[in-house]
């Protein structure tokens, strides 16, 4: 009489746990960028979340676009450039032309990514490209802040936003009398604090988010919790975040210990500006930034670095943007310099 | 910081007006020997010499030609006496120092006629830099043009495998690259001022 026996399956070790495809950890990333948008929605209204369809879909179609006439299959659905297109709303002020938004999307995904070969080819985060050409070529509308949580915001687009192509974009000046009739100074708590050293805002409030600003970089906590679940899920280096916000904490505090009347606070500077949503989501990209253990902290505190010496001796008032640029630049010779020794391996001799 | 101390003629040189990725002088051996990290970092050593060597040159002729009023000279003899001086000191080099000859010498005789080492000797006498003066935005200048060209050479190389489309193919792909980190100098805009 034979026996049956149970049915299972027996393998030897090692056992391996297969990572997750780019097009779910892309996904996720989304999913973590919801709420940062929902949260912008909410502040400057149905302009943002134009702003952000615009943008993510002029990212998608130029992929599409170059893909087809490169022959290649659509590389769409790996969901890279939705997180492009978000990224890239999320760090242009609420009330920037629509028209101009697509022309950085295209931009971005056109000359940052597709011109090299495709996701995994970037040598620099395609948002930002896309927002320093940005920078470049619109210098007016891309330092237009207008207020947040402005009465009428879910009925009604900041005229700024709805510019026909090509034409300068509308004056936001008569609406903003209408909205903000006690006045508003059109200027960010960094700049106030760059050109007047004064700081203009609570830290408290900055940090919770309800101050002008970029579309999606007022609140630094929201941010961070969304970044939190990411690095739960494994799917963010959690070591340049850390060390891009202790490099720029620490440097700012020491200066602030130096001279309290010209720096402003540690917490200040973490809690403004793009650095939040730079540290968390655009530094942290996969392809543009060193993969060797010592080459991510030392990649931060680049960042870091740079962004503290723009922010306080610099022409402009912020300087995330081009710190992680940098960043990104100098990623290969960080990674080159800290290659990790080869377990038993000797240094070989004379090597240069 | 003042306008006229040498740390900021250095920064000046070094980051904020690069010579490279600011004023767009020396293109061509930045695309040219930027393929490899090894050859961009002996290129960028050799710029660093012969501008220090072109800088004190043009200090002493403009000195000279200032003296006997004969400045309509300026440009012609800056380059003749650049590219002679290089030329002496390169036979020196040779001659008492092989090992040295080998890092630099094949770029050497490359670079003196370079529109990046002419420009520094014009810019120098234009801003009526002193002799310290010109040291520091010489060595600032040499500096930030090996800093662009390792920073481009780094690139390249993490690009030599990528499956690039042939549009993008060669000149191409390191223009563009060129123009990304020139957008990316441009935060260092205003440093300092």
């Amino acid at each position: 009489m034979s026996e049956q026996g149970p049915n299972v399956i027996l393998r030897t070790s090692p056992h391996l746990r297969v990572s997750p495809p780019v097009h779910v950890i892309m996904r996720n990333v989304v999913w973590a960028l919801l709420p940062v948008c929902a949260f912008s929605i909410y502040q400057f209204g149905i302009s943002v979340l134009g702003l952000i369809v615009t943008c993510v879909a002029s990212c998608i179609l130029t992929e599409h676009v170059i893909c087809r006439l490169s022959g290649r299959d659509s590389a769409v659905k790996d969901w890279s450039a939705v997180i492009t297109g978000i990224l890239l709303a999320l760090c242009l002020p609420p009330g920037f032309p629509y028209w101009m938004a697509a022309v950085a999307g295209f931009v971005g995904i056109g000359v940052g990514k597709m011109f090299f070969g495709g996701l995994g080819f970037n040598v620099m985060n395609p948002a930002l490209v896309g927002r320093a050409f940005a920078q470049a070529s619109f210098t007016v509308p891309i330092t237009t802040w207008v207020p947040s949580m402005v009465p009428d915001r879910f009925t009604q687009f900041i005229p700024s936003s709805i510019t026909l192509p090509f034409l300068k974009p509308n004056s936001v000046t008569e609406w903003l009398g209408q909205v903000a009739p006690d006045g508003f100074t059109g200027a960010t708590p960094l700049a106030v604090m760059k050109f007047d050293h004064v700081q203009s805002i609570p830290t408290m409030d900055l940090f919770v988010g309800t101050s002008a600003g970029s579309a999606g970089e007022t609140s630094a906590l929201l941010i961070l919790l969304c970044g939190l679940y990411l690095v739960f899920r494994k799917m963010m280096d959690w070591r340049i975040t850390a060390s891009i916000l202790l490099t720029a904490g620490g440097i700012s505090g020491i200066l602030y210990m130096v001279n309290p009347a010209v720096y402003p606070d540690p917490l200040f500077t973490l809690c403004t500006g793009g650095l939040m949503l730079g540290a968390v989501f655009m530094a942290t990209d996969m392809v543009a930034s060193p993969v060797t253990p010592l080459g991510v902290w030392i990649y931060g505190a680049l960042i870091g670095t740079i962004t503290v010496v723009i922010r306080f001796w610099g022409g402009l008032n912020e300087g995330v943007m081009y710190a992680i640029l940098l960043g990104n630049a100098f990623s290969p010779l960080i990674a080159m310099i800290t290659q990790p020794r080869i377990y038993g391996a000797r240094k070989a001799k004379g090597a240069a | 910081m003042q306008p006229d101390s040498l740390t900021f003629i250095f920064l000046n040189a070094f980051l904020i007006n690069n010579f490279v990725l600011a004023m767009f002088l020396g293109i061509c051996p930045f695309l040219g020997v930027s393929g490899k990290i090894k050859t961009a970092w002996n290129m960028g050593l050799a710029v660093i010499f012969v501008m220090l060597v072109s800088s004190m040159c043009a200090y002493g002729i403009n000195a000279i030609l200032v003296k006997y009023d004969l400045e309509f000279l300026r440009l012609i003899s800056y380059i003749a006496v650049i590219a002679s001086a290089v030329q002496l000191v390169e036979m020196t080099i040779k001659k008492f120092s092989p090992a040295l000859f080998r890092t630099l010498g094949i770029f050497l005789p490359l670079i003196t006629t370079n529109c990046a080492i002419l420009g520094l000797a014009l810019f120098q006498t234009n801003r009526s830099y002193d002799f310290l003066q010109c040291l520091a935005f010489s060595v600032g200048a040499g500096a930030g043009f090996t800093l662009a060209l390792v920073l481009m050479a780094g690139l390249r190389e993490k690009l030599e495998l990528a499956d690039v489309p042939d549009v993008s193919m060669g000149a191409a792909l390191s223009l563009m690259l060129g123009g990304m980190l020139s957008l990316a100098f441009m935060g260092f805009a205003g440093l300092g001022g």
